[in-house]
C-alpha cells in the first residue's frame, strides 16, 4: 500500500508552483508557434509540385530499403541502455506489432 | 467498358499496375500518362501532408528518406477520413514497426509527440483558471481536490529523450539530446501549443488527473513508483501552461 | 450560430480569395479589391484553436462561402455520414453566405484518397450524384453549389456531356452551380474541344459563383498538352479571356481567386483580384 503524502508536503508544493507561476507571468507571455498552424490542410488543387511523375509505390518496399546519409538522426544516436531508466513502462501500451 | 471505383483507387495506390482500360485521351486512345496526373496528386499530397505535420520526423530522417517511408505509409494507411488536419495517426505505430528503421527506436516517440501538438492545435477552446482557484483552497482539503485539465493538454511517456530531440530540431541553439527517458508536457498558450519537459513521474501525475483522480491520490501514487516525482515543478508547468481549467472539492 | 448570412445575404459581384490563415492580417488590415472570402469546409471542422478564431473574426466583416473539399458526392457507396454531420455543423454554426461542394469522388470503402478524382458521365452516376446532393441539402438544410471539374482523361463509357449532365443534375436536384473557369479551359485543353463552346452550351443561369486558377503544362504520352489544375500560379490570359466570354453571356457574378500552392505575398493575390473587378467593370459598362 502506498503511503499518502502529507497534507503538508502538497501544501507546500502548491504554494511553491503559485509563486513560481506568478514570477513567470512577470515575464510575460511566449509566443511560439512551431509550424503546427499549417499541417494538414485540406485543399482542391492538385498536389504541390505535381507533374504526371506517377510516384513509384515499389522502389522502397521490403528488405532491400536503406536509410540514406542525412538528415539530423545519424548525428544523435543515442545508446539503447545508457540509463536505468531507458526502459520506464510508457503511459499508453505501445502497439509495437510489425506490420503485415 | 466501366470503370470501378475500386479499380481506379486499386491503381491510384499501386503504379506497378496497369492504368484501367475504359480511362482515355480525347482520340479514344489509353489514358496512359494521364492517369499518372492522379497517382501523383494523391502521392504527393498526402506526402506533403505527413511532412508538414511531422517537421522533426522529417528532418531526422531528411527528405529522401523521408519521401520515401511516407510513400510506403501512406499506401498502407490511407486517411481514413476527409480531415487531413488528423492524417497520420498511424505514422508513430507504422514508423516503430518499419524494419529499417528498427536501430532508430525514438523515431515513432517523436512522432507522437508532434501528433499531441497537433491534436492540441485543433482542440477546443475554455476558459482557464488562474493560480487564484488553487490559492482559495484550504491547506487541509488539497489531497482531496480534483484538478480539471484543459482538452488542449497532452502528456506523453517516452523512454527517449523525445523532449530533447524535439527542442534539438525546432529551437534555435537546443542542446543535443541527454541520453535518458522524459516525459512531455504540451500545453496551449492561446492558440500555439508548446512541448514541456516534465520531471521524472510527471506523465503518469498529470494522466492521473486527467482521469478525475484527486490530488493527493496522484501524487502519492506517482511518488510510490518515482520517488523522487517533483510535484511542485509538475504544479508550476500546469499554472505557467494554462492548463487548469477547474478546481473542485 | 454565427450567422454570416444575416448580415451577408449574397455574395458581391466582386472578386473574393480562398483564404489562406497567412494572409490573417493583410484582410483584416487592408483587403483592397477582395470583398469576400472561401474556405474549406475540412479546415474548419476542428474542436477549437486559431482556424475557428479566425473564422469568427473574418466572419464579421466579410461575407464567406464554405467550400467543401472531401464529401466524395460522387462516391461509389453511401456518403460518409460522419462527414455529413460534421458539414451540417460548420454549415450550421457559421450560416455561410453560400455553401458549395465538387462533381466528384475522393472516398471509397473508408480510404479518402484526397484528391478529386473524375466521374464517367452516365445516367447511373447521375441518379448517384442527384440522390448524394439531396441528401446533402437535406441534410445541411440549404442550397449547394456544384463545381465542375478539370480533367485529365474521359470515360470511354460517358453518355453525358458534362455541361448537359450538370444541368440535368442541377434541374432534378434543385442546386446552384459553381463555374471554374480555369477548370473548363483546363479540361478543354486535356480533352481537345472547345473551350468557348463548353461556356456557350452552359446553364449560365444557374451559376451563383465562379473560380478562377492558375494551372501547370506538362504532355501526355503522345506529346500533347497536359495542363494541371495546381492553382500556384497567376490566371493565364487564355483564362481571363473564357472569363471575359463567360461574364458577357452571364453577366456580373461573384468571381473567386483560388491560389493553393506556392502561395504569394498578399499583394501578388490582391493583383489578381483586381484584374477580376476589371474583367467585371467591363461587363457592367
Amino acid at each position: 500500500m502506498s503511503r499518502p503524502l502529507k497534507t503538508a508536503a502538497i501544501a507546500g508544493a502548491v504554494a511553491t508552483a503559485l509563486i513560481a507561476q506568478s514570477q513567470s507571468a512577470q515575464a510575460g507571455k511566449k509566443e511560439k508557434c512551431f509550424g503546427v498552424a499549417e499541417a494538414g490542410q485540406n485543399g482542391c488543387a492538385a498536389g504541390p509540385g505535381t507533374t504526371c511523375a506517377g510516384t513509384s509505390s515499389t522502389d522502397y518496399q521490403g528488405n532491400a530499403w536503406m536509410l540514406v546519409e542525412e538528415g539530423t538522426c545519424l548525428t544523435i544516436e543515442l545508446p539503447d541502455t545508457a540509463d536505468g531508466k531507458m526502459r520506464t513502462p510508457s503511459l499508453e501500451a505501445l502497439d509495437r506489432d510489425l506490420p503485415a | 467498358m466501366s470503370v470501378t471505383q475500386t479499380d481506379f483507387r486499386t491503381a491510384i495506390l499501386d503504379s506497378d499496375l496497369n492504368v484501367p482500360d475504359g480511362l482515355k485521351d480525347a482520340q479514344g486512345r489509353p489514358a496512359g500518362r494521364r492517369f499518372d496526373v492522379y497517382r501523383n496528386n494523391v502521392a504527393v499530397s498526402l506526402t506533403e501532408a505527413l511532412q508538414a505535420g511531422f517537421p522533426v520526423v522529417f528532418k531526422l530522417l531528411g527528405t529522401q528518406n523521408f519521401k520515401a517511408i511516407a510513400g510506403v505509409f501512406l499506401r498502407r494507411n490511407p486517411p481514413s477520413n476527409p480531415m487531413m488536419m488528423h492524417y497520420g495517426a498511424e505514422f508513430p505505430d507504422f514508423l516503430r514497426g518499419f524494419e529499417p528503421l528498427s536501430h532508430l527506436g525514438y523515431l515513432g516517440d517523436v512522432a507522437d509527440l508532434e501528433l499531441a501538438l497537433r491534436r492540441s492545435y485543433h482542440a477546443a477552446d475554455c476558459e482557464t483558471a488562474g493560480g487564484d482557484v488553487l490559492a482559495r483552497i484550504p491547506a487541509a482539503q488539497l489531497e482531496t481536490l480534483r484538478i480539471g485539465i484543459a482538452p488542449s493538454v497532452e502528456v506523453l511517456s517516452s523512454p527517449w529523450p523525445i523532449h530533447d530531440i524535439w527542442a534539438f530540431n525546432q529551437v534555435k541553439g537546443a542542446p543535443k539530446p541527454r541520453s535518458e527517458a522524459q516525459d512531455v508536457l504540451v500545453t496551449r498558450h492561446e492558440f500555439d501549443p508548446e512541448p514541456h519537459l516534465l520531471p521524472p513521474g510527471g506523465a503518469r501525475f498529470v494522466a492521473a488527473l486527467m482521469t478525475g483522480t484527486t490530488l493527493g491520490k496522484a501524487a502519492s501514487e506517482t511518488t510510490v513508483q518515482v520517488p523522487e516525482f517533483d510535484l511542485s515543478t509538475v504544479l508550476t508547468l500546469l499554472l505557467t501552461g494554462n492548463a487548469i481549467t477547474t478546481a473542485t472539492i | 450560430m454565427f450567422d454570416v448570412t444575416s448580415r451577408f445575404p449574397q455574395l458581391p459581384n466582386a472578386p473574393g480569395v480562398g483564404y489562406k490563415p497567412q494572409h490573417f492580417q493583410n484582410i483584416m488590415g487592408d483587403p483592397g479589391h477582395v470583398t469576400w472570402l472561401e474556405v474549406h469546409a475540412e479546415n474548419y471542422m476542428g474542436a477549437g484553436g486559431r482556424p475557428l478564431a479566425q473564422l469568427r473574426l473574418l466572419a464579421e466583416r466579410f461575407p464567406v462561402s464554405v467550400h467543401g473539399v472531401g464529401l466524395s458526392i460522387g462516391g461509389e457507396g453511401p456518403l460518409d455520414a460522419d462527414h455529413l454531420t460534421r458539414l451540417k455543423h460548420l454549415v450550421d454554426w457559421l450560416n455561410p453566405t453560400v455553401f458549395s461542394e465538387h462533381l466528384a469522388w475522393s472516398s471509397h470503402e473508408s480510404a479518402f484518397l484526397n484528391d478529386l478524382l473524375p466521374l464517367p458521365y452516365t445516367n447511373d452516376t447521375l441518379s448517384r450524384v442527384a440522390d448524394h446532393i439531396d441528401q446533402l441539402q437535406d441534410t445541411v438544410g440549404r442550397q449547394m453549389m456544384l463545381e465542375n471539374p478539370s480533367s485529365y482523361l474521359a470515360f470511354a463509357e460517358s453518355t453525358w456531356s458534362e455541361p448537359d449532365f450538370l444541368r440535368e443534375v442541377a434541374k432534378r436536384t434543385g442546386c446552384g452551380l459553381l463555374l471554374d473557369v480555369n477548370n473548363v479551359f483546363v479540361s478543354a485543353t486535356n480533352l481537345n474541344y472547345d473551350p468557348r463552346s463548353y461556356i456557350n452550351d452552359y446553364p449560365l443561369e444557374l451559376v451563383g459563383e465562379i473560380h478562377l486558377g492558375g494551372h501547370d503544362e506538362d504532355t501526355d504520352d503522345h506529346g500533347a498538352p497536359l495542363l494541371i489544375d495546381s492553382h500556384g500560379k497567376p490566371v493565364v490570359d487564355p483564362v481571363w479571356a473564357l472569363l471575359d466570354h463567360t461574364l458577357s453571356l452571364s453577366g456580373p457574378r461573384p468571381i473567386l481567386i483560388e491560389w493553393d500552392n506556392d502561395v504569394p505575398e498578399w499583394p501578388e493575390l490582391d493583383a489578381e483580384a483586381e484584374r477580376a473587378s476589371k474583367a467585371l467593370e467591363q461587363v457592367a459598362a
